[in-house]
């Protein structure tokens, strides 16, 4: 393995597990040709005539799938930290006694630390997907025996499509099912929004099986996940809690700073120019964002502006808009509270989105690019405007990227962040590892002061007049750094990299190294 | 001989825990586990060890649980671990004045908003001033329970020297007699605006307490004037007010609190207010007589803006020029509760215009069409014409 600098100026690794690796090479630079991965040719004449495809259970499905060492197998986040499913599978995966599994999940939860003895005994070979909580720790202290890789929900669906991950099995949780595999999230007593993250494995997977705990009888509508796509489905007693879809990110603060930075938001919404009618915007999960929506819809309600739409995921803040009339429609990507997944059911103004429509990079176009504002978060944001999500500055893993990347691509995307953590500065000199480059990052909102990236002169013409704190983000670099003193950097093993981070092309945006001991 | 500070817990967010015990011998062993440890362990050891150095510490076991403590808060609470084993020691660790620390003041400077922080919680003092209270209270007396009245003082005093509070106003809370004076000595020096002195009830105590800061202002060859806010919280207290409030030069507010007051007077305290109706008028009407400004008692609903807007614009039409704060979101809301109407900032401008015309013709007497304009009334006007509302 040979570190070279990539476009970005980071070193990244030339190959890894084995396989060889492109550079990141700057935004839509890298464009593959050819065709994507074809899935496997079957035939309904192997499939019970009868249209039954139960098996008894989840061992009786991996057994028929044909389960062998090395094999990658997929998972999936739409029960967030209330995911019982898969740790059930890699229980059964351990009891089969197979080894080297490349788990491709298309996020990971702190319910998933249960899977580290896995890790440490060798059922599974590495990770691909995301590395939150413990399982980050694991892998920033060097122990995971592959190297871990991390994607977007776009870079997901990017890299199965142009065959850079092949899955042999994916399991998918659903909420309510028929036998004949069609599935939906959206209703069942454990009913927790969409299955959209699962989309691509079920059309490209060598073999599909739906997990459920509510058998209903065919037909399943509406589905979400088509049966035609499915080879097994098996009835189990605990899918998950999907009340646990409200985890962590999903809550409103009550910090009267990250109010401040929410109000800041709103109204920088209205002094840029951005808040006209027909509008949309994008506000994610994380404290700050869910306030963030209240005050906007008090502004959009005093002045008697409408969107034409929100890129949800859902919650009950959002909801209220749309039952409130100041909102044509919600794009749903993923649910974040059961009060979305209820609307959700009932109200047509939600539309099912998946990373395919939403985030893409083989797809002719997607919806992400089409917002107009996109307000995330991030852990680190740097004096070039460049943002990381998936470290904290003390160079541990920690979180995955989710949509952020692909959402980075609308038309104005705003990153609402404190200035500091506790004495952890969040604006640094440098970010610690890239996820996000500055060509797509055009304003940064926090409790000291707004920061708009000098690229945007658009942005900052259209501010001129405001009375927000409008500042040079090193004024707030150098503010911060006068309060928390100048922290020092990560003590990395430059010779160890333990993951990986893949822009939305699949190439390499950055590596994360060891932590020395 | 061991002392400890702070507690010993991850929620202590921004906070340290320290064990102190001095021994005989064996020099010193110092342990700090940090959760900043990466960025900032280093760093940490190497200040603990000038503060061992600067307390001339020789042997001793220190333990440190950090929890992101910021230098100014990890000194506060070594002093205080130090003090608890030497409480008789002068020793005072002291930053350097901030190029922050010095913020002008005057006596009628506006005196809407007050927040008040619990001066033992320093996580709170970091980011206040970003949400431009006119006043920021470090308080020393409700909010910091008995055993913690030492910690919470040197707490205040590094702070006032180091953190940045944007050009609020620099206030503190002190105790009750005679804890007070203890305060004092390590406040007064510290580029303070504004003491509040709570539940005043006679004029003897605010000359005690003027004769102490005159004191600490000749010692500490202080210039600048440094104020003083008598609380009134007692049926007592209300019977003094005239007195209270006229007693002393430097007193630039009188205010009212009226949790215990209601107390005092044996009556529940209604969101409709009309037990204390009485004594809210009474603080008005002294600080009027006395020429200072009648500041209210603080709203304790922090979910409820709409209830505080009412209260707002209630004290207003009282005669009130101020409210205290309890969470930094109330801050705006009362800004716009006090801040006049366009129609009273059009007439304010006229009589502004017309005692501009009346000065420059040399006339001693200001009328506005065929009404005289008294003095009050063009004071009042310049006020709202020249306030940064």
């Amino acid at each position: 393995m040979k570190l070279t600098k990539n476009n970005a100026g980071r070193l990244v690794p030339d190959k890894i597990n084995g396989i060889t690796q492109v550079p990141y090479k700057g935004i839509g630079k890298h464009k593959p040709k050819g065709f994507k991965a074809k899935p496997i040719i079957r035939s309904c004449a192997d499939y019970p005539s009868d249209g039954n495809k139960i098996v008894a259970n989840l061992k009786e499905a991996l057994i028929k799938s044909g389960i062998k060492d090395g094999m990658t197998i997929s998972t999936h986040h739409h029960f967030r930290d209330g995911d019982a499913l898969t740790n059930q599978l890699f229980d059964t995966i351990k009891e089969l006694g197979i080894k080297n599994i490349r788990w491709f999940p298309s996020a990971s939860f702190p319910v998933h630390s249960h899977l580290l003895q896995y890790l440490e005994d060798g059922t599974i070979h590495h990770i691909e997907g995301s590395m939150n909580g413990p399982l980050g720790r694991y892998t920033s202290n060097g122990k995971m025996k592959g190297i871990g890789v991390l994607r977007s929900h776009g870079g997901r669906y990017q890299a199965v499509q142009d065959g850079e991950v092949h899955i042999d099995i994916a399991v998918i949780a659903a909420p309510t099912a028929d036998e004949f595999g069609n599935a939906t999230g959206d209703r069942g007593n454990t009913a927790c929004g969409l299955l959209g993250f699962a989309l691509v494995d079920s059309e490209f997977a060598d073999r599909v099986i739906v997990a459920t705990n509510n058998l209903v009888p065919f037909p399943c509508v509406p589905w979400q996940i088509q049966g035609n796509n499915v080879d097994f489905v098996v009835k189990v007693d605990n899918l998950g809690d999907s009340s646990k879809i409200v985890s962590g990110t999903t809550e409103v603060t009550k910090s009267p700073d990250r109010l401040l930075i929410a109000e800041y938001i709103a109204q920088f919404f209205e002094d840029a120019g951005l808040l006209k009618d027909g509008f949309s915007f994008q506000a994610g999960a994380g404290g700050i964002n869910l306030a963030f929506a209240i005050y906007l819809k008090e502004m959009m309600k005093n002045k008697g502006i409408k969107a034409r739409f929100i890129r949800g995921g859902s919650t009950k803040y959002l909801v209220e808009m749309l039952e409130e009339g100041l909102t044509d429609y919600i794009l749903d990507g993923q649910t974040f509270d059961l009060e979305g997944v209820r609307s959700m059911r009932e109200n047509s103004g939600h539309v099912n989105t998946s990373p395919f429509t939403s985030y893409n990079y083989h797809g002719k176009g997607n919806f992400a690019q089409l917002v107009d504002v996109a307000v995330l978060g991030a852990t680190e944001v740097d004096l070039n405007f460049n943002a990381n999500v998936v470290t904290h500055s003390d160079g541990y893993l920690l979180h995955g990227i989710g949509g952020w990347q692909n959402a980075l691509f609308s038309k104005v995307t705003i990153l609402a962040v404190p200035s500091f953590r506790d004495r952890i500065p969040v604006i640094v000199d440098n970010v610690t590892t890239l996820v996000g480059p500055s060509d797509l990052i055009d304003v940064i909102i926090t409790e000291r002061g707004i920061a708009i990236n000098p690229k945007r002169k658009d942005l900052i013409q259209a501010t001129k007049n405001s009375n927000l704190p409008i500042r040079k983000i090193k004024d707030i670099y150098d503010e911060v750094i006068e309060i928390t003193g100048k922290p020092e950097k990560p003590n990395f093993d430059l010779n160890k990299p333990v993951a990986i981070v893949k822009w939305v092309d699949g190439t390499i945006l950055d590596t994360i190294f060891k932590i020395r001991e | 001989m061991k002392a400890i500070v702070g507690k010993k817990d991850k929620s202590n967010r921004s906070d340290c825990y320290i064990e102190l015990e001095i021994l005989d011998s064996g020099g010193i062993q110092l342990e700090i586990s940090s959760k900043v440890e990466p960025m900032f362990g280093r760093q940490n050891k190497e200040f603990v060890n000038e503060l061992i150095k600067f307390f001339e510490i020789e042997n001793a076991k220190i333990l440190i649980d950090d929890y992101g403590a910021l230098p100014f808060v990890l000194a506060s609470r070594f002093e205080t671990a130090f003090k608890r084993i030497f409480p008789n020691s002068d020793k005072k660790f002291l930053f350097p004045f901030s190029k922050h620390s010095k913020t002008k003041s005057n006596k009628e400077k506006l005196r809407r908003s007050r927040l008040y922080l619990p001066g033992n919680s320093p996580k709170l003092f970091i980011n206040a001033g970003l949400h431009k209270p006119d006043g920021i209270i470090l308080d020393l007396e409700d909010s910091v329970s008995p055993s913690e009245k030492d910690a919470a003082r040197i707490l205040v005093r590094n702070a006032l020297r180091t953190v940045n509070f944007y050009n609020s106003e620099r206030m503190v809370r002190i105790n009750q007699l005679p804890l007070a004076l203890s305060d004092l000595e390590e406040i007064i020096p510290n580029r303070v605006n504004l003491i509040l002195i709570p539940k005043v009830e006679s004029e003897e105590e605010i000359h005690s307490i003027e004769n102490k800061i005159n004191e600490l202002k000749k010692i500490h060859s202080i210039k600048d004037e440094i104020y003083i806010m008598p609380i009134i919280e007692s049926a007592k207290g209300i019977g003094n007010a005239y007195s209270i409030a006229k007693s002393s030069q430097i007193i630039s507010s009188l205010a009212i609190g009226l949790e215990d007051y209601t107390a005092d007077i044996g009556a529940e305290r209604t969101n409709e207010g009309k037990e204390s109706f009485y004594a809210r008028s009474v603080i008005v009407n002294a600080a009027k007589a006395a020429g200072i400004q009648a500041i209210d008692t603080v709203f304790s609903d922090v979910a409820d803006m709409e209830g505080l807007m009412n209260s707002v614009l209630e004290a207003k039409s009282l005669g009130f020029e101020g409210k205290g704060c309890i969470h930094p979101r109330q801050i705006q809301v009362v800004h716009r509760g006090f801040a006049p109407k366009p129609e009273e900032i059009e007439k304010a401008q006229k009589i502004v215009d017309a005692f501009k015309e009346a000065e420059s013709k040399g006339l001693g007497v200001v009328s506005l069409g065929n009404k005289m304009i008294d003095p009050p009334v063009v004071k009042r006007a310049l006020k709202i014409v020249n306030s940064n509302w």
